[in-house]
């Protein structure tokens, strides 16, 4: 049977934004209060502890040879416990980037007005295997001047603001 | 004629309360690593993986995408069931009848200690419209079934307080159980008021834990152990979510999820055919209620039984000789994977003090926790 719209009126309610703004309609609010305390584990406990310090850390996998960053505690690949912890450098290169126009909550920035667009990257770290890094941002360089392959370097807050987390690094900036 | 399938290596890494010294990665790993090494086996020999989370337990949206890594599943075939570990089992199986390969895998993960807000996170399971804002505890759900129980099959509060005893001391013996404890039917009785009929021994306290279970087809089974243990029959089956309308004296959907594995196994008398059990038991009365559900003992005897001594690791029809989720721990998901390494075990005779004597085949069972009703059972023989 067709649904025309004479049945439609006939039978159905319609809604202004009006009714459902001032309540007349049925909603249920509900603000779940869903709180975890995730165990780090040996490798992301020490990758934090060691950002705190100011220096990154990876773990070498003795099989493929991949110094692995972040660290692991097993080689996801070789299937093998990880070796020896090695520092590596502060310093990588750019794998790929976006100049993004949205926030994380997809809301608009106001780049007209002279807001910066984000430009997240994935930074291949000095000292880790190639194509092994950090998924951070990139700042203090003008987005249109980013390039595949350009060297940066991490900026640190300074040590008493860091906590152990991935923003102990504020960005990353180029060098020269 | 269906293709055989064995269970051919178990691994986990036990089950404590706490386990602050390894993420969920670490315990997984853990758990994989001596299921392979009990299989003799490598993850390049696998050809499908089965993963069990949920969301809200992990803290994670789409957790599933976390599971590779520690299984030795890097571009792999692999996919998650966001239901019972036995769940995983199914399809784990379901993948070799059909022809993807000759070896599965199953994970199941508890990092249960994590969750902060536990109790509100199962609330948020119940329907938005028709029960959240009474704002009622998940443990009201399990007081009201619990009282129907009661009512509608005569068990006593004594005798389902002997579950919680013989459970908990059942772990004390099994190694990989955390909250062992030798306790008397008062002790559970008395014990704080949670909803009423139900205590705080009434409930299972909550474990971490790992556990990772190897498939193989028959031919594959047989070159790489010689203890096999073959899976005869599987069943799952959900009620409807109506808080409104389901039976609440029976678990009819451990029913059906039994009838179907029977069915399977080509079992006619299961307490006749079937040596011993692990039923879920997250709420004390859940085990007498289940294995009535599966024809275990009639309606209204399973209390009885029990009070006689008749389900301990000597008894006649020896029930949740591990410990089961009281004795073990809760360990959501992964509360099948918690009866399947047990009866395994049972069956290999390789359970040390809790051994039951001379055991050909085991029932494995589970429940997917308050407000489900949501039941797996898995028949296993060596
Ligand atoms: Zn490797």
């Amino acid at each position: 049977m067709e649904i025309t719209d004479k049945m439609v009126a006939k039978t159905a309610t319609k809604l202004s934004a009006e009714d459902i703004q001032k309540g007349k309609v049925l909603s249920v609010k509900w603000t779940p209060n869903l709180k975890y305390a995730w165990d780090n584990g040996p490798a992301l406990g020490r990758y934090l502890a060691e950002l705190k310090n100011g220096r990154i850390i990876a773990k070498k996998c003795n099989k493929c040879h991949r110094i692995l960053i972040p660290p692991r505690m097993f080689c996801e690949l070789c299937w093998v416990p990880t070796g020896e912890w090695v520092y590596v450098k502060d310093t990588g290169i750019v794998n790929t980037w976006v100049i993004s126009y949205v926030d994380w909550k997809a809301g608009r920035l106001d780049i007209k007005g002279g807001v910066r667009p984000f430009t997240p990257a994935v930074i291949e770290i000095d000292g880790a295997t190639k194509g092994m890094g950090i998924l951070h941002l990139l700042n203090e360089v003008d987005p249109w001047k980013i390039y595949r392959g350009m060297r940066v370097k991490a900026v640190w807050k300074p040590p008493e603001e860091r906590i152990g987390a991935i923003t102990d690094i504020k960005y990353f900036k180029p060098v020269e | 004629m269906t293709k055989r399938v064995a269970i051919v290596g178990i691994g986990t890494t036990g089950f404590r309360a706490t386990t602050p010294d390894v993420s969920y990665r670490e315990l997984t790993y853990e758990a994989a690593m001596k299921a392979y090494l009990d299989a003799g086996i490598e993850p390049k020999d696998v050809d499908s993986f089965v993963s069990t989370a949920e969301d809200f337990f992990e803290g994670y949206s789409i957790a599933d995408e976390y599971s590779p890594d520690q299984l030795g599943a890097v571009l792999k075939p692999i996919y998650t069931v966001p239901g019972d570990f036995i769940h995983s089992l199914a399809s784990a199986y379901m993948m070799i009848l059909s022809g993807i390969g000759p070896i599965s895998v199953v994970q199941g993960l508890s990092k249960a200690s994590n969750m902060l807000t536990l109790s509100e996170m199962v609330t948020f399971a119940m329907d938005p419209i028709y029960n959240r804002p009474l704002k009622e505890s998940p443990h009201a759900v399990a007081g009201l079934e619990m009282a129907r129980f009661m009512y509608e099959t005569g068990t006593t509060r004594e005798q389902i307080a002997q579950v919680v005893v013989k459970n908990r001391r059942n772990a004390l013996t099994n190694p990989y159980a955390g909250h062992g404890v030798l306790v008397d039917i008062d002790y559970v009785l008395n014990s704080e008021v949670v909803s009423y009929p139900l205590t705080q021994m009434d409930i299972a306290p909550h474990s971490d834990g790992a556990v990772v279970v190897v498939l193989a087809e028959e031919e594959t089974a047989k070159a790489l152990t010689d203890k096999p243990i073959w899976i005869r029959g599987i069943g799952w089956c959900s009620d409807t979510p109506g808080l409104e309308t389901r039976n609440w004296g029976e678990a009819v959907y451990a029913q059906i999820a039994a009838e179907m594995a029977y069915k399977m196994a080509g079992i006619r008398y299961p307490r006749k055919e079937i040596d011993f059990a692990e039923v879920n038991d997250e709420f004390s009365y859940k085990e007498l209620q289940h294995l009535e559900a599966m024809r275990i003992f009639r309606k209204g005897e399973a209390g009885a039984f029990t009070a006689m001594g008749g389900t301990e690791i000597n008894g006649e029809f020896p029930v949740n000789p591990s410990g089961g989720c009281l004795g073990v721990g809760n360990l959501y998901e992964l509360n099948g994977g918690l009866k399947v390494l047990e009866v395994v075990r049972q069956l290999r005779g390789e359970a040390g003090k809790n051994q039951i004597k001379n055991v050909t085949t085991g029932l494995a069972q589970s429940w997917r926790g308050i407000p489900t009703a949501t039941g797996t059972v898995v028949i296993l023989s060596n």
